[in-house]
């Protein structure tokens, strides 16, 4: 087992009181401290203590909902920091994406990280949602999960979509200029919405303060929540749905 | 306690003499429990490992895109300065793609509307949860109203000369007519095709029309929304 030193020492800080205190077990050598270590730990709880072999399986899954998941965490983390640079103000907001380019350290790497992992969401959310479709992953059990699972689709095109404006550019501009005016051809309540919306008729200051705002705060925190659920849901719903040639293939390679 | 309230059974019992209802079996229903399916491991480590990796992966692909695919940025946003075409965000360019043919109450609302809904209900519709093809019965009487349907909708777009959905449209047609076709036991992608049941025709079609309406928005839209080819 333990072989060199390092991991010597790292089991012998697992023993360690502090250690126990805080991960409420010892090391994870036994299936007992196996499972404690996700059902005693509060973000690992969501999920199942114990998977189908098969569901691992890469071509099971692609890993599409981790990647979109992953996705998330990234951008919330290339996200916060560009908070650090941004202030959601007309024309500031539009020099300070200058000075990520021109003055701090990495700026544009940091915006096109944030820019391609954005990209990257979208489409890994889409191809997870149409997987999932072709495996019949939405029937019985997971009707419900399926629901969370479009709310989330439309989630991500609305993070993505008020992201858009915050660089204030022509492209921004323009973009959020077109989009909002599809609104508005909703006949009964598509003018009051849109101006609810932007804040005023305009794409303008307020907008760029309520896309902020809805970019920043409203729509990562109601993600977050539905994500949660989501991942519950996989677990309380018995896993994750397999297709029944695959199993049959699998048990055939077996014997 | 009475002995009807007993359920116990065993030496004691006169399960025998009296037997007690204690499951229904329904007609056309099997009494079979489905086996749980295949072997299951501890998700620690097995699934974090692989979640781990996934991150890595991820991480290091879009380091490297990073790195040699800049963000844009244009001019300073200005209200009285119209770009020509102004495009909306590239997800959403299947529906700017739908406004140039349709009204913007049918392509701006009603479309995407329906398609949320219909996105919604999906798991809702208990129609042929075992995925049986789609010409596994009623055959002749199936194919006639997939030709209405089909004559309907073609007509329907020709009307608006949607050009970009008749294309995609056509093309999934083809091959609903290769799997009618086709005989049992021929080439594995016509059989393939042959097997499909209803609700993977649909959701092909509808990803074939919106991937095109994307890909023909994002690249080969210019100035007027005419057409232009991105080499140029």
């Amino acid at each position: 087992m333990a072989t060199s030193s390092i991991e010597l020492a790292l089991n012998r800080l697992r023993e360690t009181r502090a250690w126990r205190s805080i991960f409420r077990r010892g090391p994870a050598r036994t299936n007992r401290t196996r499972s404690l270590a996700i059902f005693g730990n509060i973000f690992l709880h969501l999920m199942p203590v114990k998977v189908r072999e098969q569901s691992l399986r890469v071509r099971a899954t692609y890993y599409l909902g981790s990647f979109s998941f992953l996705l998330f965490l990234l951008l919330t983390v290339t996200g916060i920091l560009l908070m650090l640079y941004y202030h959601p103000a007309v024309p500031q907001a539009y020099l300070d994406m200058k000075d990520l380019r021109f003055v701090a350290s990495n700026g544009v790497f940091l915006r096109n990280l944030h820019r391609v992992g954005a990209h990257a969401m979208v489409i890994a959310v889409f191809w997870h949602m149409f997987h999932v479709f072709y495996r019949g992953g939405y029937r019985p059990p997971h009707e419900f999960n399926w629901v969370v699972g479009v709310v989330l689709m439309l989630l991500t095109l609305f993070l993505s979509y008020t992201g858009y404006l915050l660089p204030w550019d022509q492209l921004a501009f323009w973009a959020i200029t077109v989009g909002t005016n599809i609104i508005s051809a909703e006949p009964v309540l598509g003018h009051d919405v849109r101006f609810l919306l932007l804040g005023g008729n305009l794409v303008g200051e307020n907008a760029l303060l309520r896309f902020y705002v809805l970019h920043c705060v409203i729509l990562p925190l109601v993600a977050g929540m539905f994500i949660a659920i989501h991942f519950w849901r996989i677990q309380k719903d018995g896993g994750l749905t397999l297709r029944e040639n695959h199993e049959r293939e699998g048990h055939e390679r077996q014997d | 306690m009475s002995d009807k309230t007993n359920y116990e059974a065993g030496f004691g019992s006169n399960a025998l003499k009296d037997p007690q209802r204690v499951v229904f079996i329904t007609p056309k229903t099997s009494a079979k429990v489905k086996g749980d399916a295949g072997k299951r491991v501890m998700s620690y480590p097995n699934l974090l490992l692989r979640e781990a990796i996934a991150l890595e992966v991820l991480v290091i692909a879009l380091v490297i895109l990073s790195l040699f695919w800049d963000a844009p940025l244009e001019q300073l946003a200005n209200p009285l300065l119209t770009p020509n075409p102004a495009k909306a965000p590239w997800y959403f360019l299947g529906l700017q793609e739908l406004l140039h043919y349709f009204p913007p109450v049918v392509a701006g609302i009603l479309i995407p509307t329906l398609v949320i809904l219909a996105l919604v209900v999906i798991p809702y519709f208990n129609v042929n949860i075992k995925g049986e093809p789609f010409w596994a019965a009623n055959r002749t009487r199936r194919f006639l109203i997939f030709l209405v349907i089909l004559a309907a909708l073609l007509v329907f777009l020709g009307i608006f000369e949607a050009w970009t959905v008749i294309v995609p449209t056509v093309a999934v047609a083809f091959l609903v007519f290769v799997s009618y076709f086709a005989p049992a036991g021929g080439p594995r992608s016509a059989e393939f095709l042959r097997t499909r049941p209803i609700s993977w025709w649909v959701m092909t079609w509808f990803i074939a029309v919106a991937v095109t309406l994307t890909v023909v928005g994002t690249f080969f839209r210019g100035p007027g929304w005419s057409w232009v080819s991105p080499w140029r």
